[in-house]
């Protein structure tokens, strides 16, 4: 039946049932050669991509929204076909009816949704408010059991970012089935697993799975229908490449009309559309340009992706991300790469297209990546700023060779794991909150179990670490039990419909928590261990401050004494959370990663024994703290290497940021020595690296003359942003970052 | 017992002081005296960390990984040859380690002291301040002879080599300068590059925070165009 579809392609399992890993393993072909077969933009490509870029102008200068539809819930078939430039578009969906024009998805939660379109003068219909008078949402259903202690732990800012009022995304639908197999074969299968379901005990679990069945073929319709409003029928699988990188495309489209998700990945695609491309080639149907064209207007598509948020939300995730990550490259189980000619294609958009933050291309790098492809990439670092790299080695044994990243650093196998998004927690508070017996160091409120602040003149590590572990003891519990409530609620009121369509029935599903501050909590046991800490009270007795006497290893200088500190307290903690059960029998995992939330958690953050300044922005992700390390960029990577991965299985974060000259005097050398600190950080078993190469003078200048620089890029903690989404205090907190350059 | 050496302080990214990603180790103390030195903290014979050969070599080591097919460890300073002993028993280290080791250095040395040290080099960056003898003088306090005894050595000894020459503005900026050096360099040896690095006043601070006389104060920063187009010049006869 399929015969035309799959003309050509080496048979398989692949056929026999969904599994798409088989298909590429099968049908790929691996390219070790450089990157001259490139091709450049079409004049076609260049004229849609202006029309893009005057809405962008428009859209900043109307503070970051060019037009909301107030009026329409979105999801995949309320708004009528939206086109860019109908006759030019090769390959066509908009989220809403227009370009850039953002709609409403109040699911997550109304109030965020009716926030937003305040933030930026509109007024959300009150046909809608009306209709979600009488509906809950994820955030009603949240707050309906959110237990009492948590309200106060998210007020005083030891954890924030919570998905509890919007949609907790970070799930990756395996988008390349609809492609391959065409929705009615997908919507077969689901009817299987269901009538097979059916046979077995009814239990709580199993009826929650029957009913979301229900709705993931559902929406499978919808999505089929939505396709049609673009004159596609997609029941049936794409007979050429066009019409796979459209499917695919149809498929994503759907996920982020239906779901405001806070990090929505695209998956692995470059590797598995390369199959049609070269199948296209062969027959001589497109050429080298046609399948540069597709891909760019495909990224073209990627670019234009919006989600309606408030400007709080921004200002922990700057730039208005949606963190449609792109794995690209990596190695097979089989030893051959996964580099194709199609992960040099993707690259390539950022040259066709210029620098941008989305898509979030991500290396999965390996030793044994071809060369040609590191240099290429090292190429494309130093002259866009706009990619990161993440360890293919330490994820392959764990996740296979066909996973993806969700959101920046989160790896799960596409199509057969997902996971429940947490946020993270702020360390260096929980400190300040044992060394006060639970009262926030800032308001003088008791938001933790009450116990005397420390009375000692100066800080006695052991007192401290006691102290510290019966407050983590406390609040990893409190941690787990909250996110059981939020992902209860938002499985049962925002589900991921069309996503989950895309996945396995059968899913493994992980919990993801994660931390804020670690050099800063890190630094400071360190200072309290090495050096005489004194702290400070005020009136009432509570430590506001600190004086250090003397001096202490900062984490960052490959000194083992503190990088000790930082390694036990990730793995004490990650053991911690694993005492309290999970939600759906998920699996604890654990993250250090902030975006640029480090700035906001820094604030709501009193002085540190380490000697910053209360409200001072912490590291972001895994990153020493700025301006302590003193050994130079190699020594203060291989600190950040040291955090066992193995505990730190939803991503590690460093971002690195260098001045062009300090990694070689000629464009040659610095190709070459980047590629071998890249090597060097990753055989050193470190999970992952934003890289900037730029000079600190260059951003005080695109800081001051924004004009000078309009596709700034620059990479934070796990994903890309344009330099001037951010606000100044980002932008400050950015350039106070350790740069490494010496005069 | 084992000879300890004085080390100032460890960049573990460097880039430019050799081939490839370089760990660069700055010894602690100098003979010379160049008036326009960017790291007079390194002068003092006293100070720094006292520490093992052993020591050192482990700290490099963990570097390693980052060193690929062209990285290794340059010694740096101040000036390593300074500290023949300790340095010998740290290049002996590196080669039963296998790690690239390359001496940046300016040569004024007891060539008979260093003779042993230049056998476990991979490679020597010679920094030349000056051709002529009273120039060399002003510029560092001392003759140029035994940097002259130091290049015939390492030419004789087949070390690969690479000059460094920092030019400095109305000192020694002129096409005959330049000239002047090269005729000098090709009458002694065949180094694989010969580079030259402009003029900086950044170094300044440093001087005052040690409460030096900084006497080159007229000097500005040498103009990269001048520096370019001289190295153009260098680049042409050296092949001739």
């Amino acid at each position: 039946m399929n015969n035309n579809a799959w003309r050509n392609f080496i048979p398989g399992n692949w056929q026999k049932e969904i599994d798409t890993r088989d298909f590429i393993q099968k049908n790929y072909h691996p390219y070790t050669g450089s990157a001259d077969f490139l091709a450049g933009p079409t004049d076609r490509t260049k004229n849609i991509y202006k029309k893009l870029q005057v809405l962008l102008t428009l859209e900043k200068e109307m503070g970051g929204v060019l037009d909301i539809d107030t009026s329409t819930v979105s999801s995949l078939t309320t708004y009528p076909a939206g086109y860019l430039d109908k006759e030019n578009e090769i390959i066509v969906g908009l989220q809403t009816a227009r370009p850039l024009k953002r709609g409403v998805n109040p699911f997550g939660g109304i109030k965020l949704a009716r926030k937003a379109c305040e933030a930026y003068g509109y007024k959300l219909d009150p046909v809608i408010e009306e209709y979600f008078a009488y509906r809950t949402t994820h955030n009603d259903g949240v707050y309906r059991v959110y237990p009492v202690e948590m309200k106060d732990a998210k007020k005083c800012g030891v954890i924030t970012g919570l998905p509890d009022g919007y949609g907790r995304g970070r799930i990756i639908g395996d988008y390349r089935r609809v492609p391959l197999y065409g929705v009615d074969a997908l919507i077969e299968q689901k009817e299987k697993d269901k009538t097979h379901l059916s046979k077995q005990h009814m239990d709580e679990e199993n009826i929650r799975l029957h009913e979301e069945l229900f709705r993931q073929i559902d929406f499978l319709k919808k999505l089929k229908e939505m396709a049609l409003m673009y004159g596609s029928d997609i029941s049936k699988p794409a007979t050429n490449a066009r019409e796979a990188v459209q499917w695919l495309y149809f498929a994503y489209l759907g996920a982020i009309k239906e779901q405001n998700g806070a990090a929505m990945s695209l998956g692995r695609v470059s590797t598995f559309l390369d199959i049609y491309f070269e199948r296209d080639l062969a027959e001589n149907t497109l050429s080298e340009t046609n399948v540069q064209e597709l891909v760019d207007d495909f990224v073209i598509k990627l670019r234009m992706a919006r989600q309606l948020r408030t400007p709080e939300y921004n200002e922990l995730f700057a730039g208005d991300p949606l963190w449609i990550t792109e794995a690209v490259g990596g190695m097979g189980e089989d030893g051959r790469t996964l580099v194709t000619k199609s992960s040099f294609r993707f690259l390539q958009t950022l040259y066709n297209l210029g620098p941008s933050p989305e898509p979030n291309l991500t290396i999965l790098w390996s030793a044994d990546v071809p060369e040609d492809f590191k240099k290429y990439c090292a190429k494309v670092s130093i002259e866009t700023n706009s990619i990161q790299y993440e360890n293919d080695e330490i994820m392959r044994p764990s996740y296979g060779d066909d996973y993806a990243i969700a959101c920046c650093v989160s790896a799960m196998k596409v199509g057969k794991q997902m996971q429940f998004f947490g946020a993270r927690c702020n360390l260096p508070k929980v400190l300040l909150l044992a060394i006060n017996g639970g009262m926030d160091e800032i308001s003088g409120e008791q938001v933790g179990p009450e116990l005397e602040p420390l009375k000692n003149q100066i800080l006695d590590y052991n007192e401290v670490m006691k102290r510290y572990d019966f407050y983590k003891n406390w609040l990893c519990e409190l941690y787990v039990n909250t996110m059981n409530v939020i992902h209860n609620m938002h499985d049962k009121y925002a589900y991921e419909k069309l996503q989950m369509a895309l996945h396995d029935t059968k899913v493994e599903r992980f919990m993801a928590f994660g931390i804020a501050g670690l050099s800063v909590i890190a630094d400071s046991l360190s200072a309290i261990k090495y050096a005489k800490v004194k702290p400070i009270r005020n009136d009432k007795g509570l430590i506001e401050n600190y004086k250090v006497e003397g001096d202490f290893p900062k984490f960052g200088n490959d000194d083992s004494r503190v990088d000790t500190i930082a390694t036990e307290l990730v793995k004490d903690f990650y053991e911690t959370l694993r005492k309290t059960p999970t939600y759906r029998n998920s699996m604890h995992t654990l993250s250090i990663l902030t975006i640029t939330s480090n700035v906001v958690y820094g604030k709501s953050t009193g002085a540190t024994p380490d000697g910053r300044k209360e409200g001072e922005p912490f590291a972001p992700g895994a990153n020493p703290m700025h301006n302590r390390d003193t050994n130079g960029a190699i020594a203060s990577l291989n600190s950040v290497a040291k955090i066992p991965y193995d505990y730190c299985r939803d991503g590690i974060s460093c971002t690195f940021s260098i001045t062009p000259k300090v990694i070689g005097k000629t464009p040659e050398d610095q190709l070459n020595n980047l590629t071998d600190i890249l090597d060097g950080y990753f055989k050193n078993k470190a999970h992952h690296l934003n890289v900037n190469v730029i000079t600190r003078e260059n951003l005080i200048d695109a800081m001051e003359n924004p004009h000078k620089y309009p596709n700034l890029t620059i990479r934070v903690s796990g994903y890309a942003v344009n330099f001037h989404t951010l606000k100044p205090e980002q932008q400050k907190e950015v350039i106070n970052r350790t740069f490494h350059g010496k005069m | 017992m084992t000879t300890k050496g004085r080390i100032h302080s460890i960049e573990t990214l460097g880039a430019l002081d050799g081939p490839g990603l370089r760990c660069v180790v700055f010894f602690q103390g100098c003979p010379l005296r160049c008036i326009y030195c960017h790291n007079p903290d390194t002068w003092s014979p006293v100070g720094g960390i006292l520490t093992t050969p052993s020591e050192l070599v482990e700290r490099i080591s963990k570097y390693k990984l980052y060193f690929g097919k062209r990285g290794g460890v340059t010694f740096s300073g101040g000036e390593s040859l300074f500290q023949p002993e300790f340095l010998l028993e740290t290049l002996k280290l590196c080669k039963s380690k296998e790690i690239h080791a390359t001496l940046d250095t300016s040569g004024y040395c007891e060539t008979d002291a260093v003779n042993k040290c230049l056998d476990f080099t991979d490679l020597v960056i010679l920094d030349i301040k000056h051709y002529d003898d009273l120039q060399h003088k002003k510029i560092t306090g001392k003759p140029f002879g035994k940097t002259l005894e130091f290049l015939k050595l390492v030419f004789d000894k087949k070390i690969p080599l690479w000059i460094r020459h920092v030019v400095v503005p109305e000192i020694n900026d002129t096409s005959e300068d330049i000239a002047e050096l090269v005729s000098l360099i090709k009458k002694h040896a065949k180094p694989e590059k010969v580079e030259l690095i402009g003029y900086h006043t950044m170094g300044i601070e440093k001087w005052k925070k040690l409460g030096l006389a900084y006497t080159l104060n007229a000097a500005k920063d040498a103009n990269p165009a001048v520096i370019t187009s001289l190295q153009k010049i260098i680049d042409e006869q050296m092949k001739g």
